[in-house]
């Protein structure tokens, strides 16, 4: 019987191999955090433009005389690269570092995908603004992240036109609507801004810096305060202005959106510290024409503003060399030279303090020649940071946000309803999960 | 004896091993996904105490509670109600538009039938999010240049990406795009109706309009029910277009239509669970829907020769 036989091996070998395989893919997620010895090779998932050259810097330098070898692998942006973490950490094959914003920070950890670093970072902390480092925190003892960008929140206006329609630049909220209705008298066609329901961190950041806390803890349990009394006064604010048609309500980048702001039919834009980069490609005929200015606060005297973006650099659980990682996050975050090219191959606006007023920051940015004290401003107003409060299931609120406030901005309806609505949805997916919920 | 005994068991077993290799890639990529899906349909995440940490996420057993969940979910069932809607519009005008331009490319008085029919069918080779992009453009008050000349004209302009319109907007794409292909395929099944039925029906008085009406329609049924078939699958699983429009403005929510929830609910939300449920159950009803059409069309054709041969 060699056929029945030779059919039988076939068989086997074919279990075998098959069996092998799954072997492999379970078997791979060993922990060993024990002392490290010979040479180390990294991966790294990041989205920031130029990372590469900036890695290249450790690779020859501080990397070469430690033998660890990092390398960057471009990823897409935000939450895209979260789903994507979250995927490959289920197979136990997550990359080493990654970049996470901060609100991704709580989803990441609680999914246990980002390791505690805080033994590896060394004096890392000393560098960064205590609300920006207590982000990577959560509030426990633990460091899961190290902080590399922010997105203070600030005002962008066109001078220019500004001066044309006698405006002066809103120092309150108050004002700011009274600024938009008396541009609407003038000047019909032109709107002040627009409220866009597509980018949920704007309104995350406009509903910290009125002093909304969404996620907070005590002991086991979550409270989740979306339609917090801050929160609400923001919705109706925002709500108010689309519904009395004194501000636009069509979404953000658009090409409908870049021609506004192109021509001059938008005329300001609440932002963060990154905006000129956006400008310049969304508005290119606009140059110079812009200026920066504090976000308007909730009462005059006040100076507190919201942060929109940023990200920080986090180490895997998968990772078999967390202390070689810990050691490249906290170089490529903390160390000059790093943060020198970060800004100048990458253009981002660092979260370390030293480096915000040094190097590429000491001018301003092309697209603002006209306001040389640009980064000046931008340091003192990020030192004005509210507290932030993210919670295990910011990308639940997130979608929820766009369309709840999608659907409102267009009906020119009630943002509070949207607003119970975002709350609602991210309570019930909580309780879903078996956390403890209050509300 | 062994060796008569041998020879017939390995006739027997050949068939076997010729499917051995397809049966392999069968369930490798196709059984055991779609068996991973069903299995993650029936399991959630269960969090303990804050959730933060290590082993405070446990995957356990939620029987039918992510499929009462869907079912319950009126946000599936508008997306439901949305996509009939959409393909209420889709379906009949790309039909009917395909077939009048594969009668019109067949009659004889016919210039330019290659040339006319490689236009009709291009936008079919455009990538679906491009054809989206293109159109979404084109949509834009302020940026479209159909706009642009309404108002030189001083005509009113509609808004196409809000209420009523929207739905001829996103069919629009849909048609522009799927007419050529279902073009062709009726096309091709009218160039292999033999000429004789042809004269017999011109030797009869019959005229164009007539051949056309009671001699080629009835021959290329087959061939409608198959684009009918497609369309309908096309209609259910519609994505691409909604998706790469909904940045450009309010009125398309991220729960559009019932596949943009399951793409929304597991990678937006991040509940791959709720959205292995909420696609097995349009898995399921696209096959219903789409074999419980294919099945009365076949019922039909059966009648009918059933009739013809009595009569």
């Amino acid at each position: 019987m060699p056929n029945t036989k030779r059919r039988r091996l076939v068989t086997t070998a074919v279990v075998v191999t098959l069996g092998a395989t799954a072997l492999a893919a379970c078997g791979s997620s060993d922990d060993d955090s024990g002392a490290e010895s010979g040479p180390v090779s990294l991966t790294y998932w990041t989205w920031t433009p130029g990372m590469d050259k900036v890695v290249d810097l450790w690779n020859k330098g501080p990397g070469k005389k430690d033998q660890i070898t990092v390398t960057v692998k471009k990823q897409a942006s935000g939450d895209t690269l979260v789903t994507k973490i979250l995927t490959a950490h289920k197979a136990g094959k997550a990359p080493d570092l990654v970049q996470a914003e901060y609100q991704a920070l709580p989803t990441l950890v609680s999914n246990d995908a980002l390791a505690d670093i805080g033994k590896n970072v060394g004096d890392a902390k000393s560098k960064f603004a205590g609300g920006v480092w207590q982000q990577t925190t959560l509030g426990t003892d633990a460091v899961y992240a190290v902080p590399q960008d922010i997105g203070p929140m600030m005002f962008y206006y066109r001078a220019d036109l500004f001066k044309k329609y006698g405006l002066s630049v809103p120092a309150t909220w108050e004002q700011f609507a009274e600024t938009a209705r008396a541009l609407k008298k003038k000047a019909p066609d032109v709107d002040l801004t627009t409220f866009s329901a597509n980018d949920s961190g704007l309104f995350a950041g406009l509903a910290q810096q009125a002093g909304a806390q969404w996620w907070t803890t005590s002991g086991t349990t979550w409270k989740v305060g979306i339609n917090d009394t801050a929160t609400k006064k923001v919705a109706d604010f925002w709500g108010g202005l689309v519904e009395e048609g004194a501000l636009d309500n069509q979404p953000m980048y658009t090409p409908a959106w870049n021609k506004a702001l192109n021509t001059g039919q938008q005329i300001a834009w609440v932002s963060a510290v990154w905006a000129p980069g956006t400008l310049t490609t969304a508005a290119p005929d606009t140059k110079g024409k812009w200026a920066m200015a504090p976000l308007p606060q909730w009462s005059s005297g006040e100076n507190v503003t919201g942060s929109w973006g940023g990200s920080s650099t986090g180490v895997t659980t998968d990772s078999k060399h967390k202390e070689a990682a810990a050691k490249f996050a906290a170089w490529l975050n903390t160390d000059d030279e790093a943060l020198q090219a970060l800004a100048k191959e990458s253009g981002i606006y660092p979260a370390a303090t030293n480096a915000q007023t040094s190097g590429a920051f000491t001018t301003a940015p092309d697209y603002f020649s006209t306001q040389p004290e640009f980064y000046a401003l931008a340091s003192k107003i990020a030192k004005t940071t509210a507290p932030s409060a993210w919670g295990p299931n910011v990308n639940v609120a997130y979608t929820t946000f766009k369309d709840a406030f999608g659907a409102a901005a267009k009906n020119k309806s009630d943002f509070s309803a949207a607003l119970d609505t975002m709350q609602a949805d991210t309570v019930a997916d909580m309780k879903k999960q078996g956390f403890e919920v209050s509300e | 004896m062994t060796s008569a005994r041998r020879t017939s068991y390995g006739v027997k077993g050949a068939p076997y091993a010729f499917l051995f290799p397809a049966a392999i890639l069968f369930a490798l990529f196709f059984a055991l996904p779609i068996g991973y899906a069903v299995w993650l349909s029936f399991h959630k995440v269960k969090v303990s105490g804050l959730g933060l940490g290590t082993g405070a996420r446990k995957e356990v057993w939620a029987g039918l509670e992510n499929y009462t969940d869907s079912l319950t979910d009126s946000e599936l069932l508008a997306g439901a109600l949305r996509v009939l809607g959409y393909g209420c519009i889709v379906v009949p005008v790309m039909l009917g538009l395909a077939l009048v331009f594969a009668l019109m490319l067949d009659s004889e008085k016919v210039r330019l039938a290659p040339f006319t029919r490689l236009a009709i069918f291009l936008p079919y080779a455009i990538p679906g999010v491009v054809a989206a992009l293109l159109w979404g453009f084109l949509y834009l008050p302020s940026v479209s240049p159909f706009y642009y000349v309404l108002d030189a004209l001083g005509l009113p302009q509609p808004d196409l990406l809000d209420g009523g319109p929207l739905y001829g907007a996103l069919s629009n794409i849909a048609v522009w795009g799927g007419t050529g292909f279902n073009m062709i395929v009726i096309y091709t099944a009218l160039q292999a109706i033999p000429a004789e039925v042809y004269e017999a029906a011109k030797l009869d008085g019959a005229t164009p309009l007539q051949i056309a009406l009671r001699i080629k329609i009835p021959m290329v049924a087959p061939s409608l029910v198959l684009t009918f078939f497609f369309s309908i699958i096309a209609t259910l699983q519609v994505f691409n277009e909604p998706t790469t429009i909904k940045p450009l403005t309010n009125s398309v929510s991220t729960t559009w239509s019932p596949l943009m929830k399951v793409y929304q609910d597991a990678f937006g939300k991040g509940d791959i669970y709720q959205a292995a449920a909420e696609a097995t159950i349009i898995a399921l009803a696209t096959l219903v829907l789409s074999f419980g059409f294919l099945r009365a069309a076949n019922r039909r054709n059966k009648r009918n020769v059933g009739q013809g041969g009595a009569r």
